[in-house]
Formats: structure tokens, C-alpha cells, sequence
């Protein structure tokens, strides 16, 4: 069994993120960036299939700029076995890595593909979703457990309230949530042998996707300042600004 | 306590423009440190030493390493934390290829050994004396050795140690006593006691070699009369399997100021009948081995003094930006972070910017000694390989006293606060105390720079490393602007003291041995203030160029504040540089002058 695990290229967690003085967009210069966490949860969990026998090759993808090889180098360092850079310049929103992702799909033919619920950068949790969707694929997302067996992946997700299991044939989607596993590390031998590792660049024209942004960002802005509290001399008065200023009760 | 982050931007930054990790890669042999495996080796090294060892490192300092029945327990988590670091391939990073080492070069190696010093310097002490060890043995073990020793130590499923201290021989090795009796088989008995082996005795890995000086029963007095030997805790079987428990016994550890989670021990060889031993290389020439190690061992101490600074900058910066105390000097209607306060900007900027100029000077003599081994043309190894004898007591002896400085001013900042253990700002103090100590004291650095690397060719390396720092000096002549007027002119200041101060030494030596010598300390710190200023002022020129080149970015601040890092160093501390001068020139005199009854 194929596994595709499509990674995204993000800022760093550890960076205090800044917003740019005009506005339109966050700072990346000079900004340490990393693989987004929940994708290195998905290669983890690809890895751990194949080490136990279910999986054959784990395949990384990442669309994006030239420098999202290096987001690919890691993941082949954690152990997949061969990458695909889908390169393009523009800024990609979910629904284009999501077409971008199928058009992969059908040439890769893999039986499942697991990535991260969300980005740590948009927090969109669209592309699974969106992946699946244009796939007809069954999907499961939010996973916190997966096992495959005979053909079919069973799935616990993390849902309001509670652990919900879902059943599903594959092919499917399975998107990451943070309690599925505890990423490795990778070993130092890994980490040079990953330079040798294939891996493939294709453009979006190649694989007939337009990939032009639906969505204009019109203006980015850091979160108001919390302002300083106020010391109030009784529950009376708590009360009071309660009812009157803050209109909660 | 704040976790460690290491500093992945500037360490990058300086294996790059300072360094020069792309020309390093195109020596024979490191064609694999292309830069950008450099850059996931480093990511990855600072994911294991933030993740794995900085969390451990209040625990092993609060718990310590515990010894019982001629054992030592590890403080909780040590164990699972070495077995992950070797089963991860960090322990071979520099090591040969031939018996499973990656063969990185050593500045790579030093940007690593910077991340797990910073991290947990008691535990990184571990790796780093297995790979003394195991640099011993590649270079002089015989072939059977190597196999039998150097892939499991390699692997790190065995570690090392070097045992040369004993009770009455410490700074001077010919007092050793240790005795080797020749046996039939070709493998010797040792009969002595060993103190202060780092690592002599754990519980986390299998197999410890000790690796000890000791004479054989016809061997001269003094230091041409000491031999290297193997001795195993557990012998090694033929077919690589461990055999019988050596003679070879932990009798006791050491309750230290610092670095309490690394075990310090006192070794009884041979109490039960002998301890198997096997010779290294030829009889009589074990201290020779042992110095062509030194210069390794030396410089990874001096990374100690900059990873620890780093670790305690980190700490108190946080802190400096958390705590609300006092109100600004120039008013203000309520309390202030107090990073707001200039002196504690003063402290923070002193600490800032002797870590990066650490950095800059440690990578730079890391990179030199690379080219000194790997390059194809013989006239450049000796000019390079000049260079790194000349800086390896200053890298030693600078980076260590300077560690103890900063981690002092890490407490500092703290206040209060920083005197009590919990903080956490009183371990990089502590820890940093015994740089400047072991691996020769920094009286024994700088007189090792004044003996051997100075007074022997009559100044020449140090006249090569000044002109080199002149280029520097008139690249920043063609730089506009206030900042790079103030930089050269402290360094054109203070490579016009060490020259003075040089001259002196190589003069002065000779009529007034015991006077120079007096001077040995300041000269050597002297020479890495220098030193310093030159690496921080080539990290300025560079950073102005890139912000020429449009590379500063949309509020990008790295590479402006670089400059204006550079530009505090030269007002703060290379300034210090013509007092120093003054002292080398004019203080033996009055150090000398009393008699010893008169104190």
C-alpha cells in the first residue's frame, strides 16, 4: 500500500510572528520556518504503517516554493521514502493544494493519504476535507488513532464531547490531530541519507491545475493589546459593570 | 527555568559568512556538508537538544549523579535520554566513516557540541569524552583496536573516559604512579588510582573504556616514561560479545560546585589482583598521544564558555522582559519591564555581544583546523594549522574566563531572584565555574600562548593572525557612518596594544622571564578581547552588505542589529584591550615584588 503525505512549509512555532508595517501579510524574512506539526504527526503515523508491515512507500509532497524541499528533506529524514515539490510562486489556498494533491493522487495512486487537520500558519483545516470531496474519497478527520486492516481504516476521532470511531474503506483521506502520536526524531544517519532520496519537481501547469487565489487578503492585523484590568471594591460593583458595561448578564 | 532555543539564526549566520561552511565542503573528504544538510543537521541537533536534554537539565543538577557499591545512578531520565541520543547517530557526527562515524567536519561538529553544552552541559560531557577516546584510538590504536573498540564507542553503545589525574599528579602528569606489568599474553596488569574521570562509572551504556596513562616497570622518570592503555570495565571478547568484569572500580564520586549530574570519579585499577590492560601505540609515548588530543579537548571546553553564556543570555533576557520592577529613570506612571533600565540593557547588551563574538571566534578556528587537515595544498595546512595552535589557548582560555563573566551577569540581572536555586540562573554559574579549570587551568592556557605559541618562533604566528586582522581593518576604512567609524578605531586600538603587548613578550622574555609571565593571563585575554573585535567587526561588514543587497527584509532585525551588536562590543569591550597592554607592559614588576613572608 502507497501512502501520500502532503506537508506544508510554515513558520516556525517557536517565532514570535509579526505582522508587516503595511499590513499585508505576516513577516516571513529571515524568519526560521519548520514543517507544520500536524503534517509531521501524519508522516510519523505514514512511517509507523510502513514499519509495521501496512504500508509499502510513503511518498511527501509539498506545494509551494523551491525552498519547501527542505520541509521534504526532513520528511524523507524522518523516513519517507521518495518527495514530490508541486513548485509554485503564488500564494496557494486550500481548495488549490486540494486540486493540486488530486492531480497526484491519480497519477500516484496511492491507497491512502494522511495529513494535518489544519496549518499552524492559516488554521484553515480545509485541504483534507476539500481533498477528499473532489476525490469522492471517504474521509476521516481529527484523527487520534488509526489502524488499517483489510482494506479498511479504522478511525478515532476527537469530537465535541467525546472519542468517535469511524470505519472506512480505502481509499481515504485521514487528516492529523495532535494526539495521534508522538513525532521522532530523526537520526543523524537519516538526515544525510535523505539528500539521496528522489525526489521530483513538478509544476502546477503540469498537472493541468490553476492554482490562482480565490480569496484576496485585504488586510492583516495583530490581535488588539489586552488592556489593563480594573479593581472593583465589591461583588455589587462586579455586578454592575458586568450588567451595564460588559451587557453579559 | 526558561528552555533552551539554540540560537540556530546566528549560528547559521557565522558558519556561513565567518566560517565558511561552503568552502569547508569543498575539502577532500566533506563533500557531504553541502550547506543545506548542514542547515537540517543543525535544525534537527536543536529539536533533540531543546526537546531531549535542556528539560533534564534542572533535574540532573537538583538530583545529581549518585554512587553506591562501587556503582553511580544516573539522576531520572539521563539513561533513556543517552540511549535515545545514541541510538539517533549524534555520538559518530565527527568520527571516521571506516567504523561507522559520519565524518562531518569539526566546525559542524562544534555548532552541534554548542547546542548539547547549552542544553545539558553535565550530560554533553559524556559524548565528549567518549570521543577523546575514540579519536585516541583512530589515531593511535592498532587495526585490532579499532575493530574491537571504536564502532561500538563510535555507536555510543560503549562510552569513554581519560584517565590522567592522579591525587599528587594533577596540572604536573610526571608525578604519575599508575603502574602497567607486562603479562605473557601481550596485555598488561594496571595497578593505581585515578581521580577526577569524568564519566568513570555510570549506568548508561554497557560498556565503559578507560583509556589510562600509566608506566611500565622500565620506563625513564618524568613524562617520557608514560604509557596510553586500554583497560575495559568489561572485557571484549573475541567475537565482540563482553566478557569478565574488569578490575576496574568506581570507588567513589566527587561532590562538585557544578555539574552534579556528571559523575566524577575516583578509579581503583588493579585492588583485586590487576587490571586488565592492553598498550596503545609504542611504550613510554602515552603523554605525546595524549597532547595531540589537547588541542580537541581544549577547544571543546572553550565551547562550553559560549554555550553556557548563550544558555544564561537566554535566561535572563526572558527574564530582563518579564519582570515589572521600579519605574524608568526618565519617569514613567507605572512600573517597567526591567530591560527598560539602562543597566540592565548595559548587562544584556555585555552578554549579547561577547556570545556572538564567542561564537564568531570559536567557528572561525573550528573551520581553520578543518582546513588544516583536508586541504590539498601543503603551504595552506601549516599557515592554517599555525593559526589553530595560536588560538587554541585563547578559544580555551577567553571563551571559558568570558563564560564565567556572562553567567555571572545572568545572576545579576535576576537579582534576588538569581541567588536562589529555583531560578535556575545560578546553574550556568556554577556549571561554567570548572571551564576555566579543567583541560589546563587558564594560567596554564596562557602560558602555554606565551611558551609555545609566541616566544618558540619568535612571534611569527601572531604577526600572521595581526596582519590578517589588519585586512579587516581597512575593509571597514571604506564603510560610512558614525558605526563603523567606532568599530575601527577600537580595533585599529586594539590590534595596535596586542602588537605592542606582543612585542614586549617576545622581547622581554628573555631578560625577565618571571615578570613576562605575570602578564600571561591579561595578554591571553587581551588576545581574545582582540580577536573578538575582529570577528564581530567582519560580522558587521558583512551584515551591511547584505542589508546593501536589499537582504534586510521588511523588519528584519537581524542583520542591523548585528551591527549595532558589533559597534557596542568595540565601545565596551574591546575598548579594555590598551589597559590590558598596559598591565602586560608594566604590572610583573609589583606582582613580584613582595617577599613571601610579607604576605
Amino acid at each position: 500500500m502507497k501512502v501520500l503525505v502532503p506537508v506544508k512549509r510554515v513558520i516556525d512555532y517557536n517565532v514570535k510572528v509579526r505582522v508587516k508595517a503595511d499590513g499585508s501579510g505576516v513577516d516571513l524574512a529571515n524568519v526560521k520556518m519548520a514543517m507544520n506539526p500536524f503534517d509531521e504527526i501524519a508522516v510519523e503515523e505514514a512511517i509507523r504503517l510502513k514499519e509495521a508491515g501496512i504500508a509499502t512507500e510513503v511518498v511527501a509532497v509539498s506545494c509551494g516554493a523551491a525552498n519547501c524541499q527542505e520541509t521534504l528533506r526532513t520528511a524523507m529524514a524522518l523516513g519517507a521514502d521518495r518527495a514530490i515539490l508541486v513548485e509554485a510562486d503564488v500564494e496557494l489556498q486550500p481548495l488549490a493544494v486540494a486540486k493540486l494533491l488530486k492531480a497526484l493522487v491519480e497519477k500516484e495512486a496511492p491507497q491512502l493519504v494522511i495529513l494535518g487537520k489544519q496549518a499552524i500558519d492559516d488554521d484553515a483545516n480545509q485541504t483534507g476535507q476539500m481533498l477528499a470531496a473532489l476525490l469522492g474519497w471517504p474521509q476521516a478527520t481529527f484523527a487520534s488513532k488509526v489502524v488499517v486492516a483489510d482494506g479498511r481504516a479504522t478511525v478515532t476521532r476527537e469530537i465535541d464531547g467525546g472519542l468517535e470511531t469511524l470505519e472506512l474503506p480505502l481509499p481515504a483521506v485521514i487528516t492529523t490531530d495532535l494526539r495521534l502520536n508522538e513525532p521522532r526524531y530523526a537520526t543523524l544517519p537519516n538526515i544525510m541519507k535523505a539528500k539521496k532520496k528522489p525526489l521530483d519537481n513538478v509544476k502546477p501547469a503540469d498537472l493541468g491545475v490553476d492554482v490562482a487565489p480565490r480569496l484576496t487578503t485585504l488586510k492583516v492585523v495583530e490581535p488588539p493589546r489586552r488592556q489593563a484590568g480594573v479593581k472593583v471594591a465589591d461583588v455589587a460593583e462586579l455586578v454592575a459593570k458586568l450588567k451595564n458595561e460588559a451587557k453579559v448578564i | 527555568m526558561a528552555d533552551y532555543i539554540a540560537p540556530l539564526q546566528d549560528m547559521q549566520f557565522v558558519l556561513r559568512e565567518l566560517a565558511g561552511i561552503e568552502q569547508v565542503a569543498q575539502l577532500p573528504g566533506y563533500e557531504e556538508a553541502s550547506a543545506d544538510v548542514v542547515e537540517a543537521i543543525l535544525d534537527e541537533a536543536a529539536k533533540f537538544a531543546g526537546g531531549v536534554l535542556s528539560p533534564l537539565n534542572a533535574i540532573g543538577d537538583r538530583e545529581g549523579a549518585k554512587w553506591h557499591d562501587r556503582a553511580v545512578t544516573m539522576p531520572a531520565g539521563f539513561k533513556e535520554a543517552y540511549v535515545q541520543f545514541a541510538d539517533n547517530g549524534w555520538n559518530g557526527l565527527s568520527c571516521q566513516p571506516e567504523h561507522g562515524g559520519q565524518g562531518l567536519p569539526k566546525v559542524v561538529s562544534a555548532a552541534v557540541q554548542e547546542m548539547w553544552k547549552a542544553s545539558n552541559m553535565a550530560f554533553s560531557l559524556c559524548p565528549l569524552l567518549t570521543l577523546g577516546a575514540v579519536e585516541a584510538l583512530e589515531l593511535c590504536g592498532s587495526a585490532e583496536q579499532k575493530d574491537r573498540f571504536l564502532p561500538n564507542m563510535i555507536a555510543g553503545k560503549w562510552t569513554g573516559t581519560m584517565n590522567l589525574t592522579e591525587p599528587q599528579a594533577g596540572s604536573d602528569l610526571a608525578a604519575i604512579r599508575t603502574r602497567a606489568e607486562p603479562q605473557a599474553d601481550g596485555s598488561y596488569r594496571i595497578f593505581g588510582q585515578k581521580i577526577f574521570i569524568t564519566y568513570g562509572e555510570h549506568d548508561m551504556a554497557e560498556n565503559i573504556i578507560h583509556l589510562v596513562l600509566g608506566r611500565l616497570p622500565d620506563a625513564p622518570e618524568g613524562v617520557k616514561g608514560i604509557s596510553l592503555f586500554i583497560v575495559p570495565k568489561f572485557l571484549v571478547n573475541d567475537d565482540g560479545s563482553l566478557g569478565a568484569r574488569n578490575d576496574a572500580w568506581c570507588v567513589g564520586i566527587e561532590h562538585k560546585l557544578g555539574i552534579h549530574a556528571s559523575p566524577t570519579a575516583v578509579m581503583a585499577y588493579g585492588d583485586n589482583g590487576g587490571a586488565t590492560g592492553y598498550l596503545i601505540g609504542k611504550p613510554n609515548e602515552g603523554l605525546k598521544y595524549m597532547f595531540i588530543m589537547m588541542n580537541a579537548a581544549r577547544y571543546a571546553v572553550g565551547l562550553e564558555g559560549l554555550a553556557l553564556s548563550e544558555r544564561a543570555y537566554q535566561q535572563a533576557l526572558a527574564y530582563a522582559k518579564d519582570r515589572v520592577q521600579g519605574r524608568a529613570i526618565e519617569g514613567s506612571d507605572a512600573g517597567v519591564p526591567i530591560i527598560r533600565h539602562p543597566d540592565i540593557r548595559r548587562m544584556l547588551m555585555l552578554m549579547k555581544s561577547q556570545v556572538e563574538a564567542m561564537r564568531a571566534l570559536a567557528y572561525t578556528v573550528g573551520a581553520a583546523h578543518d582546513t588544516a587537515l583536508r586541504h590539498p595544498d601543503a603551504a595552506e595546512r601549516a599557515k592554517q594549522q599555525a593559526f589553530v595552535d595560536l588560538m587554541i589557548p585563547v578559544v580555551k582560555g577567553w571563551l571559558t574566563e568570558t563564560g564565567i563573566e556572562v553567567a555571572s551577569l545572568g545572576v545579576q540581572i535576576h537579582g534576588g531572584m538569581g541567588y536562589i536555586e529555583e531560578t535556575g540562573a545560578a546553574q550556568h554559574l556554577r556549571d561554567a565555574r570548572i571551564t576555566t579549570i579543567y583541560e589546563g587551568t587558564t594560567g596554564i592556557q596562557a602560558n602555554d600562548l606565551l611558551g609555545r605559541k609566541i616566544m618558540r618562533d619568535g612571534g611569527a604566528a601572531l604577526k600572521a593572525a595581526g596582519e590578517m586582522m589588519q585586512a579587516t581593518l581597512a575593509e571597514l576604512e571604506k564603510q560610512p557612518g558614525e558605526e563603523f567609524a567606532a568599530i575601527k578605531a577600537a580595533l585599529g586600538r586594539g590590534l595596535a596594544a596586542l602588537a605592542e603587548a606582543g612585542s614586549f613578550i617576545a622581547t622581554n622574555a628573555a631578560k625577565d622571564v618571571r615578570g613576562t609571565f605575570v602578564g600571561a593571563v591579561p595578554f591571553l585575554k587581551l588576545m581574545g578581547i582582540v580577536c573578538g573585535g575582529w570577528v564581530m567587526a567582519r560580522a558587521a561588514l558583512v551584515a551591511q552588505a547584505r542589508i546593501g543587497a536589499g537582504q534586510g527584509g521588511d523588519g528584519a532585525s537581524f542583520y542591523p542589529s548585528k551591527i549595532t551588536t558589533a559597534r557596542f562590543y568595540a565601545d565596551h569591550v574591546l575598548a579594555a584591550a590598551p589597559g590590558l597592554a598596559y598591565t602586560v607592559r608594566h604590572g610583573g614588576a609589583s606582582a613580584l615584588a613582595l617577599s613571601e613572608d610579607a604576605f
